[in-house]
C-alpha cells in the first residue's frame, strides 16, 4: 500500500507492505541508516526515534502506523552539514561512544529527556539511560556527557 | 604540543554521532538479494530428509541452498589456531561445516540458506522448508559428556574429548607434602555471550566486469577473511576485497572466522551474479555467534604457614561447544593466567576440552583469563582466611618482585611462546588501590558501623595480569598526501577501540601534524594487504608500533627531501604544524607541497629513489606484553532480596605507556561493565535437551546504566620493553577480574566466612545467591 | 526476525473494529500499542493473519474520572498519558507507583494498559495492580457488551476471558476506599524488567485504629496475577503493625504458586514475597490516613 511518512520534516511517499517495520522503512526505504537495529524486540534501544516528540522503538511499530505522525531520527539533530548539536558535541568531548552503534538511539532518548529535564542529576540521567543498552562504554562517559550539557 | 599521551577526543566520532558512519547493514546495492537461514531446532539430531520445494516455489524466492547443493564447496572450516607445541598433548580438529549434511550438533546450526528479494520473503520461505529429523540425546553437562555411555557429538571419535593438555613445572607433589596448608576446591564458570549491539552481518557483491568480489563483513580480521575466501572460491587474493567498515562492537566472537554464513553469502553472490546481504538477527545471534566461559576446575593450592605459595595444581574441563576451530586459545589462557601476579614455584595444570551439543566456544573479551583469575584469587581468599592473613597481605607476600622481570613462568602461552612477563611492578598498584578504596578504614570503621546499622557492606580486592599484544605481526603504511594530510592504513579493523584517533596520535607525534589531519583507514583489504586482526588486546601494541615505525621513516624522508629543497642540513629543519621550516628563518614548505616535490613528474632522479613521502613497516613482537592491575570494590547487599548495589569501584591499572587516557578509560569502563554482567547478570540457561531458555535481550540480561557504577581509575606505568612505544594492551583488563571480585565482596558483605559458606561459581544472580546462602 | 505477512485494517470507528473481529475471529488480533504483540510477531511466535489496528479509533483513546470517582481508561490510552496525569497520581497512587516500574519511557510512549492486560503475562505488574484496585474490564463485541472483574479476566499465562469476537474496550477503576493507603513493590533483575516478584497492597485503618480493609495482589506469583485473600483476611481486625504484616505475609506465601523462571527459582520467588509483603504493608499503613 502507498503511504506518506513525515520524517525529519520531509514527506516520503513509498509503496510498502503493512508488515514493514518502521525501523526497516527508515533504514532501507528512505536511506536514513543512522537509526540502528539491535534486537527487533524493543529492548536494546538502538532504534529509538522520536514519535511526535516522544522516544519510541522504531522496531515495534509498522511503517503504515506512522502515517500522520512526526518522526524524528538522529539525522535531524545536526544543526547543519558537518556540525554537531550540543548533546552530540558533549558526546565527542566526553568520549561517550566507542563503536557508536547504540549512539543514535541514545541520542534520541536523551534529546527527549533533556527537553523535559534540562538540568538532571546523575541518578536521573542513569534512570533515563536505562532503556538503552550500550555494550562498549560502561555508560560512565555517556553520563558525563549529559551532565556536561546539563551544566552548560 | 605533542599529541601522544593526551586525552584527545576522537576523530571517528562526528560521523558516528550524525548517523553518517557506514555499518555493514547500511550497504545497499542494486538488485540486492537477502539471505535467511533455516537452523536446527535440535541440539543433536540426524538429518534424514529435507524438502525445499515449497520454499523454492514461493514468489520472490531466487534460490534455496542445502548442503547437497554446495557440492565441492561443502568443506569444514579451517583450523584457525593450531594446537600449541606442548609435549604429549592430544587434539581433535573438528571444524564447523557450512550447512548441516548428516547431523546437527547444536541448536541454531544452519541447515539451508534461502535467497529472496527481501528478508521478509526469505524468512517466509524458511518456514516453508520441511525437515525430517531424528532427534538424538544431547550432551551439555561437561562431566556427563565424558561418561563412557555419553552420546557422541562427533561419531568418528571414541569420546567427546576434543583435547587434553598437561603443563607442569616444579614438583607439585613435593610442594604439597611440604605445605603447612593444602586447600582443594571445585570452581565453576558458566556460559555467557558477548552481545555486541550490532549483530554479525555480511554483504557480498560480485562485479563481473571487474572480475572482483567485494565483501563487507562485520569481522575483526578482514585480511584473513580475504585470503581465506579467495582460496575457497578459487579466486586470487587481488580479486577479493574485504571491508570491515564501522563494526558495532566485536569483543572476540567477530574474530571467529569463516562462520558458515561468512562462506555461504559470498558463494551465493558469485553463483547468482547478484549481490547478497545477510544480517544476523538477535535471535540467531544467541545461537549462531560463538559463546564463552563454561569450565569446571578442581584446583588445589599448597602454602607455607606465612601464606607463601608453594604450589598450585589444577585439573579442569573446558566446554568447546560442538566444534573447535579456534583451537585451544581459551583454555590455554585459563591455564596460563591462573598464575597471575604471583610466584608459584610448582605448577601442575591439566585440562580436557570437551565437545558438547552447544554453540561453539571461541574467545570473548578475557578469553579464558577470567577463569584462571577466578580460581587463583578464590584460592588465595580461602587460604588467607584459613591462615588468618589479611586478603591484601597474602597477595603482597606472593607478588613477583619488581626486580624479577622479565619473569619466566615456564609454561607455553596462547601465542606458543614461553609465557614470560616483560615488565611489571605490582606492589605500587596494590598500594594505590588500597588507598583509593580506603581499605583499612573500611575494615576498621565503615563496615562495623554499617553492620551495627544492619547493613551488609563488603569489600573486594583482586589482582590480575593480562597477556596482551601478541604476534605474529601487523603492518602500517603512512603517506603524506598532496593535501598535506597524512594517511595511515593498517590491516586490522576497529570495533570501537578508537584506532582512528590513537594511531593518529602515534603518527602525529612523528610527523608534526594535528591528529585531525591524520586520516586512518582500517579494515579495508584494498588499502592494506597484510594483517592478522583485532584481538587479544593487541591493536595498539602491534599495529600501533607498526604505525610508529612507518611514521619514523616518513619523518626521515620528509627531512631528507626538505633538506635537499632548502639546501641545508637536516639538523637545521623543524618539522611541526604540517610544515618544514628552516630554523630561525621564514623559509617554510607545507607538507603537501613537499609531497609534490617528492613525486617528480619529469626529469631524472637519483637511481633508487622512491617516490612520495611514504613508508610501510611491519611490527612483530617476540612475545606478548603483560599488563596488570587491581580492582577494588565496596558493595552493599540487601540481605533479604540479595540484590547488590556497588557503592565504590576502583581500578588501578598498568598497561605501560598510555597513548590516550580518555580512550583507555573507555576501554576499562566497558570491560568492567561486561565483567559485572558476567558476574551477576548474564548466564545462558539451557534445558536438558540443549535448548537455550533465554535467547532474547529481555531474558539474557546485559547491564544498564543503573547496574554499572561510577568507576574511579588510577594508573601506574611500567613500559613494555618489547615494543618501541612501551605500550601494553588494555582491551580486556576491565572484564577479567570482576567475577573474583564479586565473589569476595559478597562473601565479605554477608559474613559468609563465619557461616562456612564459599562462593565458588560464576555467574551469580540474586536467586542463585539465595540458594547458596539459604540452602533453598 | 521479520513478522509474517498479515492483512492490516485500521478502522476509525469502534463498530467497524468490532465487525472486523467478528468476521475474522481467531485469525485476527487487535493492535493497540504493539509493545507486546509486535515483538511476538517479530519472533514469529504470533502470526495473526489479520491485524485490526485500533490506533485510529479515537473513541478508545480516553482517560478521565467519572462523577462517582471511577477512572475510565480507554483501550488506546497510552502509559505515557496515564503516568503524566496528576489527577491519576493523586487519586490512584498505587497505579502511578506501579506504572513507574513498567519497562522504560520508550515503551510507555506507545504502550497501552489495555494491551498489556490482554497480553496477560503473569509476570507483568499491571494485572496484579488491577486485582488490587478491583478494576472492572469492559469487553465489547459487535452488538454486545459485558463487564468482568479483573479477577475473572485472567485465566492463565497469556490467556484471558476474552471471547474470540471480543475487545477489551475500557478499564474501569473504582475510587480507592477513602482513607486507604497503598503500596507497590517489586524486585526485578534490572530496572524495567518484569518482576521476579511484585506485590500490590491496599490497606485501611478503621475507626478503632485496626485494619478494616485489606487487599493483596502479586505478580510473578502464579499462572495469573494472584490475589492472597486469606492473607488479606488475616489482617482484618489487626493493628497495622509489623507482627500482623509478618503473619499475613506468611499466609500469602502459602497462597501463591510461583512458577519460576530463568531469573528466579520458585523457592526464591516465595522468599521474595515474604520479604516484599511486610515492606509493602508497612508502607501502605504509613500512607493510610
Amino acid at each position: 500500500m502507498k503511504i506518506t511518512l513525515r520524517v525529519n520534516g520531509t514527506d516520503h511517499v513509498r509503496e510498502v507492505e503493512p508488515r514493514l517495520l518502521l525501523s526497516d522503512f527508515l533504514r532501507h526505504e528512505i536511506g536514513l541508516t543512522g537509526t540502528h537495529v539491535g534486537c527487533e524486540h524493543g529492548v536494546c534501544g538502538a532504534c529509538t526515534i522520536l514519535w511526535d516528540g516522544e522516544p519510541a522503538r522504531a522496531c515495534l511499530a509498522f511503517a503504515v502506523q506512522a502515517e500522520g505522525h512526526e518522526i524524528r531520527t538522529v539525522e535531524s539533530l545536526s544543526p547543519g552539514p558537518g556540525r554537531l548539536d550540543a548533546l552530540q558535541q558533549a558526546f565527542q568531548d566526553s568520549h561517550a561512544l566507542q563503536c557508536g552503534y547504540c549512539t543514535p538511539g541514545i541520542l534520541m532518548t536523551l534529546t527527549a529527556f533533556l527537553a523535559e529535564n534540562p538540568h538532571p542529576d546523575e541518578a536521573a540521567v542513569r534512570e533515563a539511560l536505562s532503556g538503552n543498552l550500550c555494550r562498549c562504554t560502561g555508560y560512565q562517559h555517556i553520563v558525563d556527557a549529559v551532565l556536561r550539557v546539563a551544566a552548560a | 604540543m605533542t599529541s601522544f599521551g593526551r586525552p584527545l577526543t576522537r576523530n571517528e566520532d562526528p560521523r558516528l554521532l550524525r548517523g553518517e558512519a557506514l555499518f555493514v547493514d547500511d550497504v545497499e546495492l542494486p538488485g540486492l538479494l537477502h539471505a535467511a537461514f533455516l537452523r536446527s531446532p535440535h541440539a543433536h539430531a540426524r538429518l534424514l530428509a529435507i524438502d525445499t520445494a515449497a520454499a523454492r516455489a514461493r514468489p520472490g524466492v531466487v534460490a534455496v541452498v542445502t548442503a547437497a547443493d554446495l557440492g565441492e564447496y561443502w568443506q569444514p572450516g579451517p583450523l584457525l589456531v593450531p594446537p600449541p607445541p606442548v609435549p604429549g598433548m592430544e587434539f581433535h580438529q573438528r571444524c564447523q561445516v557450512p550447512l548441516v549434511r548428516d547431523k546437527a550438533r547444536h541448536v541454531g546450526e544452519p541447515v539451508a540458506m534461502v535467497l529472496a528479494e527481501s528478508r521478509y520473503l526469505a524468512e517466509d520461505a524458511v518456514a516453508d522448508i520441511l525437515v525430517d529429523w531424528e532427534s538424538l540425546p544431547a550432551v551439555g553437562d561437561l562431566e556427563a559428556a565424558l561418561a563412557a555411555d555419553a552420546p557422541l557429538v562427533h561419531d568418528d571419535l571414541t569420546s567427546n574429548v576434543a583435547a587434553r593438555v598437561h603443563q607442569a613445572r616444579g614438583d607439585y607433589a613435593a610442594a604439597a607434602r611440604a605445605a603447612h596448608l593444602v586447600l582443594k576446591r571445585r570452581f565453576t564458570y558458566d556460559r555467557g555471550a558477548s552481545i555486541p549491539m550490532e549483530t554479525r552481518g555480511i554483504v557480498a557483491d560480485w562485479d563481473r566486469r571487474a572480475d572482483r568480489l567485494t565483501v563487507w563483513d562485520t569481522t575483526q580480521a578482514p585480511v584473513v577473511i580475504r585470503n581465506g575466501l579467495a582460496a575457497m572460491l578459487g579466486l586470487s587474493e587481488r580479486q577479493v576485497r574485504v571491508v570491515a567498515p564501522n563494526i558495532g562492537g566485536g569483543f572476540g566472537p567477530k574474530m571467529m572466522m569463516f562462520y558458515p554464513e561468512e562462506v555461504l553469502v559470498p558463494w551465493a553472490a558469485l553463483r547468482l551474479g547478484r549481490p547478497v546481504k545477510w544480517i544476523e538477527d538477535r535471535l540467531e545471534h544467541f545461537f549462531a555467534t560463538t559463546h564463552e566461559r563454561s569450565q569446571i576446575h578442581d584446583a588445589e593450592i599448597a602454602l607455607d604457614a606465612q601464606g607463601k605459595i608453594l604450589g598450585v595444581r589444577d585439573v579442569f574441563l573446558h566446554d568447546t561447544g560442538a566444534y573447535d576451530p579456534y583451537g585451544l586459545t581459551v583454555p590455554l589462557n585459563s591455564q596460563c593466567t591462573l598464575l597471575g601476579c604471583y610466584v608459584v614455584p610448582a605448577y601442575d595444570s591439566a585440562f580436557t576440552a570437551v565437545f558438547t551439543n552447544r554453540t561453539l566456544v571461541t574467545p570473548y573479551r578475557g578469553a579464558g583469563r577470567q577463569h584462571g583469575v577466578f580460581v587463583m584469587e578464590r584460592l588465595l581468599d580461602l587460604a588467607a582466611r584459613a591462615l588468618g592473613i589479611d586478603r591484601a597481605e597474602i597477595r603482597r607476600r606472593n607478588f613477583i618482585p619488581a626486580d624479577a622481570f622479565p619473569f619466566d613462568q615456564g609454561v607455553i602461552y596462547q601465542d606458543f611462546s614461553r609465557l614470560s612477563y616483560d615488565s611489571g611492578d605490582y606492589e605500587p598498584i596494590l598500594d594505590k588501590a588500597l588507598a583509593a578504596i580506603g581499605y583499612d578504614d573500611f575494615l576498621a570503621r565503615v563496615q562495623p558501623t554499617a553492620r551495627a546499622e544492619g547493613r551488609a557492606l563488603g569489600i573486594g580486592l583482586v589482582c590480575y595480569v593480562e597477556g596482551t599484544g601478541i604476534g605474529p605481526y601487523e603492518g602500517a603504511r603512512v603517506q603524506v598526501q598532496g593535501s598535506g594530510k597524512v594517511s595511515l592504513a593498517t590491516g586490522i579493523g576497529s570495533q570501537g577501540q578508537g584506532h582512528a584517533t590513537a594511531f593518529a596520535q602515534v603518527v602525529a607525534e612523528q610527523i608534526g601534524v594535528d591528529i585531525r589531519d591524520v586520516e586512518v583507514v582500517t579494515g579495508d583489504t584494498d588499502q592494506f594487504q597484510w594483517g592478522v586482526g583485532t584481538f587479544a588486546s593487541r591493536g595498539a601494541v602491534v599495529a600501533g608500533s607498526a604505525a610508529h615505525e612507518a611514521a619514523k621513516v616518513v619523518r626521515a624522508k620528509i627531512l631528507r627531501t626538505a633538506a635537499a629543497h632548502f639546501e641545508c642540513a637536516e639538523a637545521d629543519l623543524v618539522l611541526a604544524d604540517g610544515a618544514v621550516t628552516v630554523a630561525g628563518t621564514d623559509r617554510r614548505i607545507a607538507l603537501g607541497a613537499l609531497a609534490g616535490l617528492a613525486n617528480p613528474m619529469r626529469g631524472a632522479v637519483t637511481p633508487g629513489t622512491e617516490p612520495g613521502l611514504e613508508a610501510t613497516r611491519y611490527f612483530g613482537p617476540a612475545s606478548g606484553a603483560t599488563a596488570s592491575g587491581v580492582h577494588a570494590m565496596i558493595l552493599e547487599i540487601d540481605r533479604a532480596t540479595l540484590r547488590p548495589t556497588i557503592l565504590d569501584y576502583v581500578v588501578v591499572h598498568d598497561c605501560g605507556t598510555v597513548i590516550n587516557p580518555l580512550i583507555l578509560a573507555g576501554q576499562i569502563h566497558g570491560g568492567v561493565a561486561q565483567g559485572i554482567g558476567n558476574a551477576f547478570f548474564e548466564k545462558l540457561a539451557w534445558d536438558s535437551e540443549g535448548q537455550l531458555l533465554n535467547a532474547s535481550l529481555a531474558d539474557y540480561l546485559i547491564p544498564t546504566a543503573l547496574d554499572v557504577p561510577r568507576m574511579r581509575l588510577e594508573h601506574t606505568v611500567t613500559p613494555s620493553p618489547l615494543n618501541p612505544l612501551g605500550v601494553k594492551g588494555a582491551g580486556e583488563a576491565g572484564a577479567i577480574p570482576v567475577g573474583a571480585l564479586f565473589a569476595q565482596a559478597i562473601e565479605d558483605a554477608l559474613g559468609l566466612p563465619a557461616r562456612d559458606i564459599e562462593i565458588r561459581e560464576m555467574p551469580l544472580s540474586p536467586s542463585r545467591l539465595w540458594e547458596i546462602t539459604e540452602g533453598g | 526476525m521479520k513478522p509474517a505477512a498479515f492483512d492490516w485494517h485500521a478502522p476509525t470507528l469502534l463498530a467497524e473494529a468490532l465487525a472486523l473481529k467478528a468476521g475474522h475471529g481467531e485469525a485476527a488480533r487487535f493492535l493497540a500499542g504493539g509493545q507486546s504483540l509486535v515483538p511476538a510477531m517479530n519472533f514469529r511466535v504470533a502470526q495473526p493473519a489479520v491485524l485490526i489496528d485500533l490506533n485510529r479509533v479515537a473513541v478508545l483513546d480516553h482517560l478521565g474520572f467519572e462523577e462517582d470517582g471511577t477512572l475510565a481508561i480507554g483501550a488506546l490510552c497510552r502509559y505515557r498519558r496515564l503516568e503524566r496525569d496528576a489527577e491519576v497520581a493523586r487519586r490512584l497512587p498505587l497505579l502511578a507507583e506501579a506504572l513507574a516500574e513498567v519497562a522504560h519511557p520508550q515503551i510507555r510512549t506507545r504502550g497501552t494498559l489495555g494491551g498489556n492486560l490482554c497480553h496477560a503475562d503473569p509476570a507483568s505488574e499491571m494485572p496484579a495492580v488491577m486485582l488490587a484496585l478491583e478494576a472492572r474490564l469492559v469487553l465489547r463485541r459487535a452488538g454486545g457488551i459485558r463487564q468482568v472483574a479483573a479477577a475473572e479476566f485472567f485465566l492463565g499465562p497469556l490467556a484471558t476471558a476474552l471471547a474470540e469476537d471480543e475487545m477489551l474496550a475500557e478499564i474501569r477503576i473504582p475510587p480507592l476506599p477513602p482513607g486507604s493507603g497503598t503500596a507497590f513493590l517489586e524486585v526485578a533483575r534490572r530496572r524495567g524488567d518484569y518482576a521476579m516478584m511484585g506485590v500490590a497492597v491496599v490497606l485501611r485503618r478503621g475507626p478503632d485504629g485496626r485494619c478494616d480493609l485489606a487487599r493483596i495482589a502479586l505478580c510473578s506469583a502464579g499462572p495469573t496475577p494472584m490475589a492472597a485473600p486469606r492473607a488479606a483476611a488475616a489482617l482484618l481486625g489487626q493493628a497495622l503493625e509489623p507482627a500482623a504484616f509478618a503473619a499475613a505475609a506468611a499466609l500469602a506465601v502459602q497462597e501463591i504458586a510461583p512458577m519460576g523462571s530463568v531469573q528466579a527459582s520458585p523457592a526464591y520467588q516465595r522468599h521474595l514475597a515474604g520479604v516484599l509483603l511486610p515492606r509493602a504493608l508497612a508502607r501502605a499503613a504509613e500512607r493510610a490516613a
